[in-house]
């Protein structure tokens, strides 16, 4: 309990000093007098403006101010919105869980079965074609990847759209574009891009984990034992290899929603990271700071979870906390 | 003995050197990667002098070539092995412009970010106890967030640039290679050469940085060489986005993005060519790295 306290204080902590950061780099960069004023404004307009936003205020009050607002959830009107800047962004936090959502069953679903067949069959030519396409799915940059498949299967193939999210289905309360055909289509290609990283990863670990396991006591008392193959693999082999599987498919989740910048923008599908690089581009300061301090929190957060999870499973990590 | 030991520079001149040549030649796909690599910084060193047409002077490009399919020959005579964009300029030789901004961005990040990394793991091994329970913490926290988020937040403030972009490489790279120097350092710090040194009364800069540093680079080389294909690709990611490099400085992720719009009218030319290129590049640095990683190991050669 002591240590969930500790973990919960340091990632409080750390939360501050990450908005404190991100103030400061904003703060620092430049005066958002010159966007929020029209060129025309007479001086004394101008000095009534400033005293009227608070930004004649010294430094750590304006911070103070701004911190205020934040934990009421306050980020301020994105500019290009006139909008609340925080619901904005909570509006498209869906579309983006739903694409990192479908892209960890895609690298799941396909890689496990891909590598343990490589980690059965070495040296065979389909394994050496899986192994092959698992360290070119690692070095060819997820945003080229994006554009070639939208080259092939939408240009060339005609087979799905090249953008947008498609229709939004209703099943048990969630609203998903993964419930109707349509939706499925638009989602089939930005998933397959963001999730290709990580089924190269997943398929290295399947593989690795199988070549481990196969030759421990336990498979080779059940092949004496006269058990189908299937049953083998599907019973014995398959439950020893998940756990480091199931592992990285929790922390990398965090990734796969930062990554989704990358895709979301190639493929306009309408979520945070498609909505934070527009932000940027557009300059609409209050929705790149909420940004920011959200996915910041999310990741501290994941990362609280991830641990906590650890100390669950292994209590040797409590104890090395503990320690220092 | 004490000569050796008290300058490595002179341990046994030229022989390892010898050694990891001949053990790197052993493997044909090294060796393939190894002069890919070599042709493609070569055609982008001297990409002034070989490529047909100065892809930035814009009055060598005519509105007249524009969007050529690769092969085709341009109104002016000159024939376009690989298409042309939209304005007419030659992608061969956008292409090699684009490899020296790209290469320069992430030598020059790279190799920074090593330095600092390299000098603040080796500080925090050799001092141990608080600086290197500081060092380490922030490497920790670092490596809890993906690299292209940090460099998105850190670009997000500072704004596009040259400049803006290498810092942003420098501070999502420099914690890898802190935590890489201070594992090997920690590994070293125990040999008998160092407490040789000590004994001697040499002061404690001379051990950590004449002694030590050489003793733990090669497994920094290697992470240096994986490193810059790394850093390559994730400026070309955001320069693709748009927050990366200004227009002024066209990479190969601004080739890519600038030819992204005529993917859909069936132009695949402008964007895929820049994009084999960058893999082609990257694949190299890999290939290399990953047999370096082998010959530099003892326990690894096979």
């Amino acid at each position: 309990m002591v240590y969930v306290i500790r973990r919960l204080l340091q990632a409080v902590f750390l939360a501050l000093v990450m908005s404190f950061l991100v103030f400061t780099g904003i703060f620092a960069v430049g005066n958002p007098v010159d966007i929020l004023i029209s060129p025309e404004a007479t001086q004394a307009e101008r000095v009534l403006l400033i005293a009227q936003l608070g930004l004649d205020r010294p430094f750590h009050e304006q911070y103070l101010i701004f911190l205020g607002n934040v934990l009421q959830g306050d980020f301020g009107n994105s500019f290009v919105y006139n909008r609340p800047a925080l619901g904005l962004i909570l509006e498209r936090m869906p579309a983006t869980l739903e694409l990192a959502f479908a892209a960890i069953m895609i690298a799941v679903v396909l890689g496990i079965p891909l590598g343990v067949y490589a980690g059965l069959r070495p040296g065979t030519l389909g394994s050496q074609t899986v192994m092959a396409g698992s360290i070119l799915g690692f070095s060819v940059p997820n945003f080229w990847q994006a554009i070639m498949l939208i080259m092939v299967f939408s240009v060339m193939l005609g087979w799905f759209p090249v953008s947008g999210r498609g229709e939004v289905g209703e099943f048990l309360g969630i609203r998903s574009s993964l419930f109707t055909l349509n939706g499925l289509q638009h989602i089939a290609l930005p998933a397959i891009n963001l999730a290709i990283g990580h089924l190269a990863l997943v398929i290295r670990l399947a593989r690795s984990g199988t070549r481990e396991v196969q030759s421990q006591d336990f498979i080779r008392f059940a092949r004496a034992k006269g058990l189908t193959e299937p049953r083998i693999v599907i019973v014995h082999l398959l439950r020893n290899i998940l756990i480091p599987i199931v592992t990285l498919v929790g922390m990398s989740f965090g990734g796969l929603i930062a990554f989704a910048v990358v895709t979301e923008s190639i493929f306009a599908w309408p979520g945070m990271g498609k909505l934070i690089i527009d932000s940027i581009r557009q300059l609409d300061r209050p929705v790149v700071v909420a940004y920011l301090i959200v996915i910041v929190v999310i990741f501290i957060i994941l990362n609280l979870l991830v641990d906590l999870l650890y100390s669950l499973i292994d209590p040797r990590i409590r104890l090395d906390g503990a320690k220092q | 003995m004490t000569d050796a030991t008290t300058n490595p520079a002179t341990l046994a001149p030229e022989r390892p050197v010898w050694r990891i040549m001949r053990d790197f030649r052993k493997n044909p796909l090294a060796m393939v990667g190894l002069a890919m690599l070599l042709v493609i910084v070569t055609a982008a060193l001297l990409a002034p002098w070989i490529t047909p047409q100065d892809p930035y002077d814009l009055r060598s490009l005519s509105i007249m070539d524009s969007r050529l399919a690769p092969g085709e020959v341009g109104f002016s005579g000159i024939s376009f092995w690989l298409g042309t964009d939209g304005q007419g300029r030659d992608m061969f030789s956008a292409i090699l412009y684009g490899l020296r901004i790209s290469l320069m961005v992430g030598v020059i990040a790279c190799t920074t970010a090593m330095i600092l990394g390299l000098t603040l793991g080796l500080v925090a091994a050799y001092f141990g106890g608080r600086i290197d329970t500081l060092v380490m913490r922030l490497v920790d926290l670092h490596l809890s967030f993906p690299p292209i988020l940090v460099a998105l937040i850190l670009l997000a403030v500072l704004g596009r640039g040259l400049e803006n972009i290498i810092f942003a490489l420098i501070i999502v790279q420099w914690a890898t290679f802190a935590r890489m120097a201070r594992a090997t350092a920690l590994s070293e710090r125990g040999r008998e050469y160092v407490e040789a040194a000590q004994s001697l009364g040499l002061s404690r800069s001379r051990i950590l940085f004449g002694h030590l540093l050489p003793n733990c680079l090669p497994p920094l080389m290697v992470l240096y060489t994986v490193e810059i294909a790394s850093a390559i690709a994730l400026e070309a990611t955001l320069s693709f986005l748009g927050v990366g490099l200004p227009a002024t400085q066209p990479s190969l992720g601004l080739l890519i993005s600038n030819g992204f719009q005529f993917v859909m009218s069936g132009q695949y030319w402008i964007s895929v060519f820049p994009g084999v290129a960058l893999l082609l590049l990257i694949v190299a640095i890999n290939l290399v790295g990953d047999r370096l990683r082998d010959v530099l190991n003892p326990r690894n050669i096979t």
